[in-house]
């Protein structure tokens, strides 16, 4: 992987794994960017695990309630999905949402707040986990699969509005099946949607092996009429460049790519499953220690002159320092009051005249 | 019974329907309102509709099966491909679930679609999307992301169609917070409905009857008006009673008017109130009228338990209306089984004028 920093910018070579394609040229394996933006992607991905871990620790002391599914090992998808999307472009995802909610602006407190059910998160503490929303990032959707048709339909949108912009949706290796998943691949192909479907395939559905799931687990050509690209999605510079590529070609109107992103969760599907029954631990130790996308990440920054050992100390420390001080400000932050359970059923000034409550004496009139 | 009515009974239910209305159905209240002479039929006032929001508002696009090119599989999207092009109406494929998601995402982005089912039984496929996507993300999203849809169709029973594509889904669509859903029975109720549905920021599911769209009723300066909008969650009083109310809403408004008109003739005065609105639901319409009459008869088509009909007898018993009935409130619903094909089963399965003039009169305790 030789390259060379030069003044500002420095050039990866991402190498031949890192691509490939089905009915399409890959992108080029040569990346080029500014020091700054290199170093912002490292300092992104920290962020993320950072984040991650305090929803984890968080909710075994049982601040956090119900589901919480984290994305510890995949930081590279949604740091890269991010750094080659521009604010106007949309993102929407299922319930492992936490680091795209992250890179699509919300505050870090926001999400830890609204993951422990506080009137000051990013959902006025009325969604939780499954259901964060950010600028031109709508979730955080519950129902597997469902997110994938309403991705094609924000593309619509964008395309129907004149916008020089693309929608990436994302799903997993398990609801890569999902019948409605095609019905999106058809209307997008078949109306030229500039959407991008983007499986990000962790090898399990839950607790499934994908081979247990899927008669056909090369998900980047389950698209069959779309062409489609296989990324190694533990390389946020691969992830980045894959995106920025799909993007130009969805915004000039060719329409939808499938893109695979080879990834890896090192926790269970989400907090109630240890992620050990069904894979063993010597995987998960071998993923980690060869695999990770900070780990990988360091050492291009190393190798190719970008920082110094000690320059991404310091962002190590940094990111752990933010993320404890924003969890510290996200405990502090108090519960919605009571009145907020009859908010926003309806958009404001067009609602009911009065709902019901648990007994009619509870009625609530607005 | 007078000779003519007596006739209209004995022809078979498709044929009445299919004929001009008699003067029983045609609301007897009218409120500055004037006839400008002319009839329109429940089709031409949905078209209309739907003809003057998409010209209002740029962001208005239909979408469904054979809505464009076949003109609408009942005709009510007529011209609309023509006038527009086919960026605002889109032919979908046959894919309930994919394009009703594809519809809400183009909702939450800056768009309002208006999504045809052809029918409310294809919508079970999308009713996912219908609810967990557009109904409560408004909510879970702490107002975050608006979702101005319209889901049309029509909903209910049609002739001789059988199980598969019978069912009335109001009670369904009615449970959930978040959504409205509407029910209209003439042109004037379809007209205004669907415009103030079209308007309103929230999703809107229109629950049409395909046996009214061919049903004419004098055209009136509000229909004919392009800002006339009805109000969502307000109930009209199609005719004015004492003895007993009579609440519903689609086609068994009819129903109701001609069951009305019968028991005039025994000297029995029926208030008939058209519902317009499953959700919110006008209960002040039912109770103010119940302190008026004393009597409550709900009449719906769709299966009895879990109906509109449980749902308003329980609201009313919760309300002060429950010290202004002198008998229990009596439901008249479709029968508690799939929908028969056979043309004489079918009717044994679904309230007709008589069945509800009949139980009026038991509710009433009149032999």
């Amino acid at each position: 992987m030789a390259s060379a920093a030069s003044g500002d910018t420095v050039t990866f070579d991402l190498g031949d794994s890192a691509f490939e394609g089905y009915n399409i040229d890959v992108p080029s394996t040569s990346v080029t960017m500014g020091r700054e933006e290199a170093l912002g992607m490292y300092r992104a991905m920290q962020e993320v695990r950072r984040l991650e871990m305090a929803a984890d620790s968080s909710y075994k002391h049982k601040l956090i309630r119900g589901f919480c599914h984290l994305c510890t090992g995949q930081e590279a998808v949604p740091v890269g999905v991010e750094r080659a999307l521009t604010a106007e472009d949309a993102v929407i995802t299922a319930y492992r949402c936490h680091g795209f909610t992250y890179m699509r602006g919300a505050s870090a407190m926001g999400i830890l707040a609204e993951l422990m059910g506080r009137g000051a998160g990013v959902s006025k503490g009325k969604g939780g986990s499954m259901h964060m929303y950010a600028p031109n990032f709508y979730g955080g959707n519950g129902i597997v699969g469902a997110q994938v048709p309403l991705g094609a339909g924000i593309a619509f949108a964008q395309k129907y509005n004149g916008a020089n912009a693309c929608t990436v949706a994302l799903y997993g290796d398990g609801a890569a099946n999902q019948g409605q998943v095609f019905e999106s691949y058809n209307m997008a192909k078949l109306w030229d949607l500039p959407v991008l479907f983007v499986c990000e395939n962790n090898k399990y559905g839950m607790g499934t092996a994908a081979s247990r799931a899927a008669a056909n687990t090369d998900y980047y050509t389950r698209g069959q009429y779309i062409p489609g690209i296989r990324v190694n999605g533990m390389d946020v510079l691969a992830v980045r460049q894959a995106i920025a590529y799909g993007r130009e070609y969805a915004i000039s109107g060719k329409g939808p790519l499938v893109l695979e992103m080879k990834t890896y969760r090192y926790g269970g599907h989400s907090m109630s499953d240890p992620g050990t029954t069904y894979r063993t631990r010597e995987e998960i130790q071998h993923m980690r220690s060869t695999s990770d996308p900070i780990m990988g990440y360091k050492h291009r920054l190393l190798e190719n002159g970008v920082a110094t050992e000690d320059d991404l100390k310091q962002i190590d420390k940094q990111a752990k320092k933010f993320i404890d001080e924003e969890l510290a400000k996200a405990k502090a932050a108090p519960e919605p009051k009571s009145a907020e359970l009859w908010d926003d059923v309806y958009v404001k000034g067009s609602g009911v005249p009065y709902l019901r409550g648990r007994v009619p004496e509870e009625t609530h009139y607005y | 019974m007078s000779l003519a009515l007596k006739a209209l009974f004995k022809q078979p239910l498709a044929a009445r329907v299919a004929t001009r209305t008699p003067r029983a159905l045609v609301s007897a209240v009218r409120y500055n309102s004037t006839a400008t002479g002319e009839t329109i039929t429940v089709r031409e006032a949905l078209n209309q509709a739907i003809e003057e929001e998409m010209e209002r508002d740029e962001t208005v696009w239909l979408l469904g099966e054979e809505v464009a090119q076949y003109n609408g599989a009942y005709k009510v999207s007529k011209g609309l491909l023509d006038k527009f092009g086919p960026k605002r109406v889109v032919d979908t494929p046959i894919t309930e679930m994919g394009f009703a998601g594809l519809a809400v995402g183009a909702a939450f982005h800056g768009t309002k679609p208006i999504c045809e089912f052809m029918t409310f039984n294809f919508a079970m496929q999308a009713i996912d999307q219908i609810i967990n996507s557009g109904a409560k993300t408004h909510y879970m999203s702490g107002a975050f992301a608006k979702c101005p849809i319209v889901f049309r169709g029509p909903n209910g029973a049609a002739a001789g169609v059988a199980a598969q594509h019978s069912q009335d889904y109001a009670s369904w669509y009615g449970q959930i917070p978040g959504l409205k859903v509407v029910s209209p029975y003439d042109a004037e109720d379809a007209k205004g409905l669907m415009k103030a549905a079209i308007r309103d920021p929230n999703p809107v599911v229109v629950l049409e009857n395909e046996l009214m769209y061919g049903v004419s009723f004098p055209s009136t300066s509000e229909i004919a008006s392009k800002d006339f909008v009805a109000p969502l969650g307000k109930a009209k009083i199609a005719r004015e009673g004492t003895d007993i109310t009579i609440a519903t809403y689609s086609r068994p408004v009819g129903f109701a008017l001609e069951a009305a008109e019968l028991l005039a003739k025994e000297g029995i005065s029926a208030e008939v109130i058209n519902l317009r609105s499953i959700r919110p639901l006008d209960l002040d319409a039912i109770i103010k009228s119940i302190k008026k009459t004393n009597h409550l008869m709900t009449v719906e088509q769709g299966f009895p338990q879990f109906g509109m009909g449980s749902e308003i007898s329980a609201q009313i018993m919760e309300s002060e209306a429950f010290d202004y009935l002198d008998a229990p409130v009596c439901r008249v619903t479709g029968a508690d089984v799939p929908m028969p094909y056979a043309q004489n089963l079918e009717a044994l399965a679904l309230p007709d004028t008589e069945v509800i003039y009949k139980q009026a009169k038991r509710v009433l305790n009149i032999e």
